[in-house]
């Protein structure tokens, strides 16, 4: 079994491994979180669920109970707007990040 | 032995803490925090000495957050406060009420919550979205949300609650099943001949009279209102008051008879104190007379509102009384509402206020 090299933990998703990057604002509401993370997944939902068992909670702040991803929240994978059923092809590159709104 | 005063204030960009001594003279502000979100409600556990902050944010969703070190460090969940999948999702916590042994929370749109761990985790009181009429509930300005939590202060099956436009409900089986409350609350948004409906009035604030188990106190958008029978039959109680227009009310720590509101001039002439002038109006006597307070408070070019959670007394004798306003100024009086000063002028627009008063 590798050993993710970000976090120290072994990946437990389902599918190959993959970079995702995090938004600042959202490694500040979990701390000890990092603003890049290896983990294995298939699938932009698995990647969510990695990331809560990594740090429990984050999934709700991503995810909505439709479900969905939030309204104002912006998964991109290798340049590209995602879902939550977009695959992740092993080595893709992820972006978690916050739209442009609020006031 | 020595007292520590700690007012809430829940604003749109974090929660601040305003503390003092009992002399209440001399306040020290801390915050913001919750990370700057947009905080509609905050209240203390005196059980658990524990400070619960309800919110929401833009892009993260709801959350409810925790602090045990009275604000220092804090903690944030929305771990079960949602609705089955499929359906709207929950968008903000709005309030938030201590009760029979657990913690509950108000939510847009409006349900209601329920925590046994100090809200780490939340569990949906079905009953109420159950509700026949809830297909029928529509959305006030600030959304279709739960705001007023008031549950009994001795049995744990009954509770009260206030939905901006569906009105109030009650509940006498724990939260199971449900009616509506609303006998003789106005809604003048409907047709004349319906403007006495079973449900759908825009409740804004419902408090419960300290020491009573059925006297309950309401400014709506259409009139101000006591109930002396749980909310089953209301009377107005606006002659005297300014308007029939305002959100916030607050109950005396110890007198039934004495509730303070802050009436603003109208729901569709800008929501701030009439003429400009501010003022508090309290009742000594249950609603029948009405006395402005206008000392300390700006007499002149005042444009602010006061929004429905935002006005709160403390238990110390003399009671304080306390309110902040959408435009960002905390005010205090340090006895009874007579006179008042300003604590802080220059806060993020101000959702609500609450106090916690700590003996050590």
């Amino acid at each position: 079994m590798r050993i993710d090299e970000d976090t120290g933990a072994a990946p437990r998703g389902t599918g190959g491994s993959v970079t995702v990057k995090l938004s600042g604002a959202l490694c500040d509401l979990f701390p000890g979180s990092r603003r890049v993370v290896t983990l294995s997944a298939a699938t932009v939902s698995d990647m969510i669920d990695e990331l809560d068992r990594l740090w429990p909670g984050m999934a709700d702040r991503i995810r909505d109970t439709r479900p969905a991803i939030r309204k104002h929240m912006n998964v991109f994978v290798d340049g590209e707007r995602a879902g939550l059923g977009t695959p992740l092809a092993v080595g893709a590159e992820v972006y978690v990040l916050t739209a442009i709104s609020g006031g | 032995m020595a007292k520590r005063v700690l007012v809430l204030i829940g604003t749109k960009k974090g929660l601040f803490i305003a503390e003092s001594d009992e002399a209440r003279k001399d306040w020290s502000l801390r915050g913001p925090y919750c990370n700057t979100w947009p905080i509609n409600h905050a209240v203390a556990d005196p059980a658990t000495d524990a400070i619960h902050a309800a919110g929401g944010n833009e892009w993260f969703g709801p959350a409810v957050w925790t602090s045990m070190d009275l604000g220092e460090t804090w903690t944030h969940s929305s771990e079960g406060l949602a609705y089955a999948e499929g359906e709207e999702p929950v968008a903000s916590a709005w309030s938030l009420a201590p009760g029979h042994g657990g913690l509950y929370a108000g939510v847009q749109p409006a349900g209601l919550f329920r925590s046994e761990d100090g809200g780490k985790s939340w569990s949906h009181v079905k009953g109420l979205r159950d509700h026949p009429t809830r297909p029928h509930w529509n959305p006030g300005g600030a959304g279709l949300i739960l705001h007023s939590l008031v549950p009994h202060p001795e049995d744990e099956n009954r509770m009260w609650v206030g939905i901006s436009s569906a009105g109030v409900f009650g509940t006498d089986d724990g939260g199971k099943t449900w009616e509506p409350r609303n006998k003789g609350t106005r809604a003048d948004f409907f047709p004349e001949d319906q403007r006495y409906p079973e449900f759908g009035q825009c409740v804004h604030c419902v408090v419960l009279a300290p020491g009573t188990d059925q006297l309950l106190y309401q400014q709506n958008h259409c009139g101000m209102y006591r109930s002396d029978d749980g909310g089953r039959t209301w009377e107005s109680i606006e002659a005297g008051l300014p308007s029939t227009f305002g959100f916030p009310t607050a109950a005396h720590p110890r007198d039934p008879k004495t509730v303070y509101m802050i009436p603003l001039n109208g729901a569709e002439l800008g929501r701030f104190v009439p003429d400009a002038k501010a003022a508090v109006w309290r009742t000594r006597d249950g609603g029948k007379t009405w006395q402005d307070m206008r000392a300390g408070l700006p007499q002149e070019n005042a444009y602010f509102g006061v929004l429905r959670q935002a006005m709160a007394t403390d238990r110390l004798e003399p009671a304080g009384v306390y309110f902040g306003t959408g435009g960002g100024e905390f005010y205090a009086s340090v006895d009874e509402g007579e006179t008042w000063a300003p604590v802080a002028g220059h806060l993020p627009a101000i959702s609500s206020v609450e106090t916690f008063v700590i003996e050590r």
